[in-house]
């Protein structure tokens, strides 16, 4: 049945002389994979080497600090509301006096959990962030578990340290921001 | 034990049994699982045959092992949050699903796309439609005892891969593009990493169409077997490759052009008989045409933005949120659901990995959609199993399923 021009018939079923020999496609077959022997092996030595993943790989949560080292975080829940796996839950508190170094925003989150079982690492929760707090690392992914326990991710886990900053190399990308912090590498 | 007896005879197309019929010969038929958890099966989906001897006398399938109900969640999301839903569906090529969805959104929301994200769109998803033929045909090949083609492929999938995770930054539940056009631009690597594998590829396919093609040991394993004719197919309601393969040129990509699918030249390969050798070619053969389109999409690649100019529909960047009052409003809005959806019914069609994959999107309005149907090629295809394997011997059976492509993602969604 033909509806358009275009169609191509790529179908043949007769087998000519030299195709019902088996032989000569044996040979070619064996002919290819000898050649593979001395090709280059594709294979990489996964825990010792590891692979460039790009720029916005979806990774490992992390809950960013300002240049200062205080959270962004504001806990307005928006990220829980993207989440379509509802992942994310947290807990909202007043920021006390004395505390302005710790936070940047006058409300932050006392309790952030990111339950990794449900997760399913689509980026949703950074692009809906409107403090650019929380965003899927690049360069880390995130461990295996061995106990149920140890899978829903609290803030120790989450929030960036100040002595492993991540950062973002690809400006050009939407969702980085233009925080000097995230472009260029900060102590 | 006689009404058994009775039951077996009349499922299995089994003379009914009289006086002179030995009772053995009833009993004589074994029913075999295949499934749900077999290796050749590709999924978790269960065909409890009867088998006389080797020979497969009636089979019937069971469905719904995955069954994740899809359908029914997305009554309760959001329209962005529905894509990563599509994702899981036929999860070899998840970014045609995903734009399938968002362009059933955006003729729901009226959006018009402009060029760059279409011809970024259509750079992606026949990347995704070679994913999946890949997969299948080397599949096909590791089912007749062929395990060497199907490697040497699979290290072009992971290029592939690579390709996605510079777009999008996933691998296999990509959450691809917004409604409204692409998350971000192409970036320079990702080009470079596309015209990489324009180059390289078609010598992995060349080597992979030595292998197979005219491989007498391969022929005698696939011609003439799991056949379905052009009539049958149409009425079972086949699309896509399964339905080339039996001879009826029918495209989605031709018939309603989609993402400016009209501006590419690129033929539809079809086959004589539809059995599983037809459908290998046709596969092999759209591999073909699609790293045309993708050659004649990448440079043609237009300027220009790489989303609709629907500030009420697609996110604001990041830095307009802080600066523009309308801006973080929006920001808002899209991200709590709360978007200005009209009430209508919408149905659209893209060529999926395996045939017609539609979208029945019924909106009243509110922030989800009323009611959703997915159009999955796979359900369709299995429906036909049982009917392609009667007569053949087991081995059969399983190079027909797989040829057939049945995804279970997609199958059960």
């Amino acid at each position: 049945m033909q509806l358009t021009n275009r169609s191509k018939q790529v179908s043949n079923k007769e087998m000519t002389m030299a195709e019902k020999m088996y032989l000569p496609s044996i040979v070619q077959g064996l002919a290819i994979t000898i050649k593979h022997f001395f090709m280059k092996k594709p294979t990489i030595q996964y825990p010792e080497v590891k692979r460039y993943l790009g720029p916005v790989f979806r990774g490992h949560h992390v809950l960013k600090r300002d240049e200062q080292g205080r959270e962004r975080c504001t806990a307005c829940g928006l990220c829980a509301v993207a989440c379509p796996a509802e992942a994310i839950s947290m807990v909202a508190a007043e920021r006390k006096k004395g505390e302005e170094n710790l936070y940047r925003e006058e409300k932050y989150a006392a309790v952030y959990e990111i339950n990794m079982l449900r997760c399913i690492f689509c980026g949703l929760c950074e692009e809906a962030c409107p403090k650019q707090a929380v965003y899927l690392r690049h360069d880390r992914m995130v461990p295996v578990f061995l106990e149920r326990d140890d899978i829903v991710y609290g803030k120790d886990k989450l929030v960036e340290r100040l002595d492993d900053r991540y950062v973002r190399m690809n400006s050009e990308v939407k969702a980085t921001p233009t925080e000097p912090s995230l472009t260029k590498a900060a102590t | 034990m006689v009404s058994d007896e009775l039951d077996i005879a009349t499922k299995t197309n089994v003379p009914a049994r009289n006086d002179e019929t030995p009772v053995q010969y009833v009993n004589e038929l074994t029913t075999l699982n295949l499934g749900p958890t077999h290796p050749a099966t590709h999924g978790i989906f269960q065909n409890i045959l009867q088998m006389d001897g080797e020979k497969i006398v009636s089979g019937e399938q069971t469905i719904g092992y995955i069954h994740r109900a899809f359908e029914k969640i997305a009554e309760r999301r959001p329209f962005y949050q529905i894509t990563t839903l599509t994702d899981r569906m036929n999860y070899c090529s998840s970014p045609i699903n995903n734009m399938g969805w968002h362009m059933t959104v955006e003729k729901l929301l009226g959006i018009e796309v402009p060029k760059r994200a279409q011809y970024i769109r259509v750079i992606m998803m026949e990347l995704a439609r070679i994913a999946d033929h890949l997969i299948c045909n080397g599949i096909l090949g590791v089912d007749t005892g062929a395990f060497t083609g199907f490697l040497y492929l699979f290290e072009e999938r992971e290029n592939i891969y690579e390709i996605y995770e510079e777009v999008c930054g996933a691998r296999l539940t990509t959450n691809m593009g917004r409604i409204g056009g692409m998350e971000r631009d192409l970036s320079p690597t990702a080009i470079r990493k596309i015209k990489e594998f324009i180059q390289r590829y078609p010598k992995v396919l060349r080597e992979f169409e030595n292998l197979f093609n005219r491989n007498r040991i391969f022929m005698d394993r696939t011609v003439n077997v799991g056949g379905i004719s052009a009539e049958r197919a149409l009425s079972y309601g086949f699309t896509g490759p399964n339905l080339r393969a039996a001879g009826v040129d029918y495209d989605v990509r031709v018939m309603n052009p989609y993402s400016s699918y009209e501006e590419f030249e690129f033929d539809i390969p079809v086959g004589q008989s539809g059995d599983t050798y037809d459908r290998f070619m046709v596969r092999n053969e759209e591999m073909w045409q699609s790293l045309r389109i993708i050659e004649q999409a990448i440079n043609n690649l237009p300027e220009g933005p790489y989303y609709a100019d629907a500030p009420q529909y697609y996110l604001p960047p990041k830095q307009e949120v802080y600066k523009n009052m309308e801006a973080l409003i929006y920001h808002f809005k899209i991200v709590m659901g709360e978007i200005d959806a009209p009430v209508g019914e919408v149905y659209h069609a893209v060529e999926g990995g395996n045939g017609e994959l539609g979208f029945y999107l019924i909106s009243d309005g509110g922030r989800a959609p009323y009611r959703l149907h997915f159009r999955r090629p796979c359900f369709i295809y299995y429906q036909a199993f049982p009917e392609m394997c009667v007569g053949s011997t087991l081995s059969d059976a399983i190079v027909t399923m797989s040829s057939l492509n049945v995804i279970a993602g997609e199958l059960d969604a």
